[in-house]
């Protein structure tokens, strides 16, 4: 009797285990709290050195259009406006995810909708096949064939908005599709069953139903896509030309924040002002990712269908 | 028009980018396949590459990721399988875990360059790790990080909560309880999830340029002590992989056929992928059924 | 829904030996104000069966699954649970002895996916019974108590998840049982399962009363006729009435019992 008290108050082998594996999983996440705390403090930290240390307004590096860190212009100011690479980056992405999403959310409908059974089945590996291609191979592909093509047709280099936007067009893709299927999937059934009762033809179904109920779900998507797209670098960088000029048009060449990163943070001296003014575009890409990450919590805490 | 003859032309043009989409990816495979397989031999696997001649290999390369996919496994998966644990198990549902929610996806949105700098900064720099296979692999798990957490959570999450009473109702603690009965049901999964990651980890390139580096020194493969130079088990030395190779063969320009070498290396790395995404498939479904008894 | 006077209760203490009991417990779900289940004060006797039966939502399961700790994890538990003289509803009680002295057995049948065996030797091995011989007894022992060896003594190694609704659910109370528990608690044992399976089943809590304590959530009002020595009638989170089992069923004092056993509830 005794014993079996003493048994229930006292600690045993299985709560000993139990503080073991919380001590092991509490460690792994604290592990990773810590390297975003870290990412985010010293990326921000180096980024705004540009600012702090070397007092280049911060109006100056968003709006000058001469991107030149290592030299003073007449007014001995040094020469770091980062407005080009930042409209190259935007127009890369904002073109980018316009000529995507038709295609993207054609092919969502494809799947679940016109041909749910075949086109399913073909469809999916496919997408997961563009999923799976690295951005090098991309990159690639981009430069013999995509540049040589506007060459061709343009003339000048071939490199620049044009063929950026081309290779960002496939690779964000395959993100905006699938995450668009899973939004139209995510409409019940009886949606589509109670418009085609009343008589309504598929595509009006589609049109004033389906797309309506899963519209936040698709701007999400189509979110996720440009968040990767403004993240892409060496792929962007194989084509867009890398020379940091305000773009004049589709296909001149020009550099995004990213083009402009990988090319240059390594021919730099830490802790000089061409250095930190890169990492004050890192800076930037940081941010992006954290407005894109905000913007698809919004539109998501919205689109919550109810059922 | 009547509602009827939009339905159709609408119903075509989704058709017709359909088939846009899909003959893209037929001619991306296609030009891979047709411009990159006749530069793969075995001249070309085995030999090392040659940066201001034609006719370098991969060798090295090809080690190199391999090398650097296996490093990454073996130091993101503990932690991601530790963290999933976190998540599925013990988690409460309250502000604490909405934050850090918040914070894995701050780190899956964070473009891999940035989080390839971010390694440079801190490994490669202040560390002094240098450019080493260590740095890339350290790199390349705070990419992988946030997707085989996720992974790794859904997996146990898939496992019914049955499985957790009947383990808590004999008397187990949960530790024992997620160790020896959520995660073996939850294992295939967990695997098909991490064969997946490491196909996304084996084509990354940007977090690797300024982390790993981008120069590949002759490796000696009779040498098997880590702590020698020149050992190819050496985690300290700079280790340019074959995403990163294609990137710097077509960037750089000095190396006479780098169009060919970029051909063959892609067609090597495609095959390499599809060979994970295939085995993942193979493996999760062949150990589902296994565990199932065949029902 | 009728409205009934939920004061108005009528609760024995049965004479027998009490094996459990508790006093006044409180259950609230989550961030819950309102409690899911008021002042619940039961004595279960001693190898008897106690059923606890009442409509779906009355609590029965909420604080059947209380007994033995289950609900930490979800739900806030008031009051006392008393075992052995001692409060098992405290926090500085180790909930995994408690568990391995008040088994469990569940609505869904849950085997582990491992074999037979293993789905009886695991635990055995995690509470640190390494003989390999006393295992394997113990194997046999249950599963004949849990009236399943003749079934399955030639493929103790395969896998669990192959048999049949019945009988992955004997095998579970098997897995429970070898753990020697002095209380059994089963939440719908047979919800899941066909009448032939229900019968069997009920043959084998009969047996088991030699030897263990047991305690029933049951919907089915036949099952709790049949089987239980004491009745529990639950409603809307609150005991309304317990006696024997024969008196709950012909003269129950309460006018909700009554109503709900003759079948005109609600």
């Amino acid at each position: 009797m005794d014993e079996i008290q003493k048994k229930l108050t006292a600690p045993s082998k299985a709560s000993r285990e139990d503080v073991t594996g919380r001590i092991i999983s509490y460690t792994c996440i604290a592990a990773i709290i810590i390297l975003v705390i870290s990412i985010l403090y010293f990326i921000t930290s180096r980024g705004i050195a540009t600012f702090t240390t070397n007092h280049v307004s911060l109006w100056q590096f968003l709006s000058g259009k001469e991107w030149n860190p290592g030299t003073l212009n007449a007014k001995g100011q040094p020469q770091v406006g980062a407005l080009p690479m930042i409209v190259t980056s935007f127009s890369v992405t904002i073109l980018a995810a316009l000529v995507a999403t038709p295609f993207a959310i054609a092919v969502a409908l494809f799947m679940t909708d016109i041909a749910p059974k075949n086109g399913a089945k073909f469809l999916q590996p496919v997408i997961e096949l563009l999923v799976g291609i690295p951005s090098v191979v991309y990159g690639f592909i981009g430069l013999t064939v995509v540049v040589p093509f506007i060459r061709h047709l343009f003339g000048g280099t071939g490199s620049g908005i044009l063929a950026g936007t081309i290779v960002l067009f496939v690779m964000v893709l395959p993100t905006i599709t699938s995450l668009s299927v899973d939004a139209l999937r995510a409409v019940p059934t009886y949606f589509r069953s109670a418009s085609l009762a009343l008589g309504a033809t598929r595509f009006q179904t589609i049109y004033k139903v389906l797309l309506r109920a899963a519209m936040p779900r698709l701007l999400t998507a189509v979110i996720f896509g440009m968040a990767r797209a403004f993240g892409e670098a060496l792929a962007v960088q194989m084509v867009i030309g890398n020379a940091v000029l305000m773009p004049r048009n589709l296909v001149t060449p020009t550099s995004t924040l990213t083009s402009q990163l990988t090319t240059n943070i390594g021919n730099t001296i830490m802790g000089t002002l061409p250095n930190n003014a890169l990492w004050s575009l890192a800076l930037i890409l940081l941010l992006m990712s954290l407005v894109f990450n905000l913007l698809i919590r919004c539109i998501g805490k919205r689109g919550e269908i109810k059922s | 028009m009547t509602p009827n003859q939009t339905d159709r032309i609408a119903t075509q043009v989704i058709n017709v980018l359909v088939l846009i989409v899909v003959l893209i990816l037929m001619f991306l495979l296609g030009d891979i396949i047709l411009n990159g397989f006749p530069h793969i031999s075995w001249h070309f696997l085995t030999s090392p590459s040659s940066p201001f001649s034609a006719g370098g290999g991969i060798r090295d390369q090809l080690f190199n990721s391999l090398y650097l996919l296996i490093l990454t496994l073996i130091i993101s998966f503990p932690l991601a399988l530790g963290s999933a644990i976190y998540l599925a198990e013990y988690a409460g549902n309250n502000w604490r875990t909405g934050l850090i929610r918040t914070a894995i996806e701050v780190l899956s949105s964070l473009p891999s360059v940035v989080v390839g700098l971010f390694g440079y900064l801190l490994f490669v720099i202040q560390f002094h790790l240098g450019f080493s296979i260590l740095s890339g692999a350290i790199a390349l798990t705070f990419f992988n990080l946030p997707l085989l957490v996720r992974s790794i959570e859904g997996s146990l999450h898939a496992v019914p909560d049955t499985q957790r009473e009947a383990g808590m109702a004999l008397g187990l603690s949960s530790w024992r309880t997620i160790r020896s009965i959520i995660l073996p049901a939850a294992l295939p999964g967990i695997l098909t999830g991490i064969i997946l990651s490491a196909g996304r980890v084996f084509g990354e390139a940007a977090a690797l340029i300024y982390t790993a580096g981008q120069s590949a020194p002759i490796l000696n493969y009779a040498d098997w002590n880590p702590t020698d130079g020149s050992s190819f088990l050496n985690p300290m030395r700079p280790a340019e992989t074959l995403a990163v190779h294609i990137w710097k063969v077509n960037t750089e320009g000095v190396t006479p056929d780098a169009i060919s070498i970029s051909a063959g290396a892609s067609a090597v790395l495609i095959i390499v992928i599809l060979l994970f995404n295939f085995g993942a498939r193979a493996i999760g479904a062949h150990m589902y059924k296994k565990m199932t008894g065949g029902k | 829904m009728q409205t009934y006077d939920l004061s108005d209760t009528h609760i024995v203490t049965p004479p027998e030996e009490i094996a459990l009991s508790t006093h006044q417990l409180q259950v609230y779900y989550g961030n819950n104000r309102q409690a899911s289940m008021t002042d619940a004060s039961l004595s279960f006797p001693r190898f008897q069966i106690t059923a606890l039966i009442g409509a779906s939502g009355s609590g029965k399961s909420t604080y059947l699954r209380s007994l033995n700790r289950l609900n930490d994890r979800i739900a806030r538990v008031q009051g006392e649970i008393m075992y052995r003289n001692t409060n098992i509803n405290s926090p500085k009680i180790n909930v995994y002895e408690v568990r391995k002295h008040i088994g469990m057995v569940f609505q869904k049948p849950n085997p582990f996916a491992k074999s037979i065996s293993e789905n009886i030797t695991f635990a055995l091995k995690a509470a640190g019974i390494t003989d390999r011989r006393e295992r394997h007894q113990r194997v046999e022992t249950s599963l004949k108590e849990a009236a399943l060896w003749d079934e399955v003594k030639d493929d103790l190694n395969k896998s669990a998840l192959a048999l049949s609704g019945g009988q992955q659910q004997r095998l579970c109370i098997a897995r429970a049982i070898a753990m020697k528990p002095d209380i059994l608690l089963l939440d719908e044992p047979a919800s899941a399962l066909d009448p032939i399976s229900t019968t069997k089943l009920e043959v084998t809590l009969k047996a088991l009363t030699q030897k263990y304590t047991i305690i029933i959530v049951t919907h089915n009002m036949q099952q709790a006729s049949r089987i239980s020595a004491y009745t529990a009638f639950f409603h809307l989170g609150h005991v309304t009435e317990y006696d024997q089992t024969e008196k709950i069923f012909q003269t129950p004092k309460i006018q909700a019992t009554h109503d709900y056993v003759t079948g005109n509830f609600g």
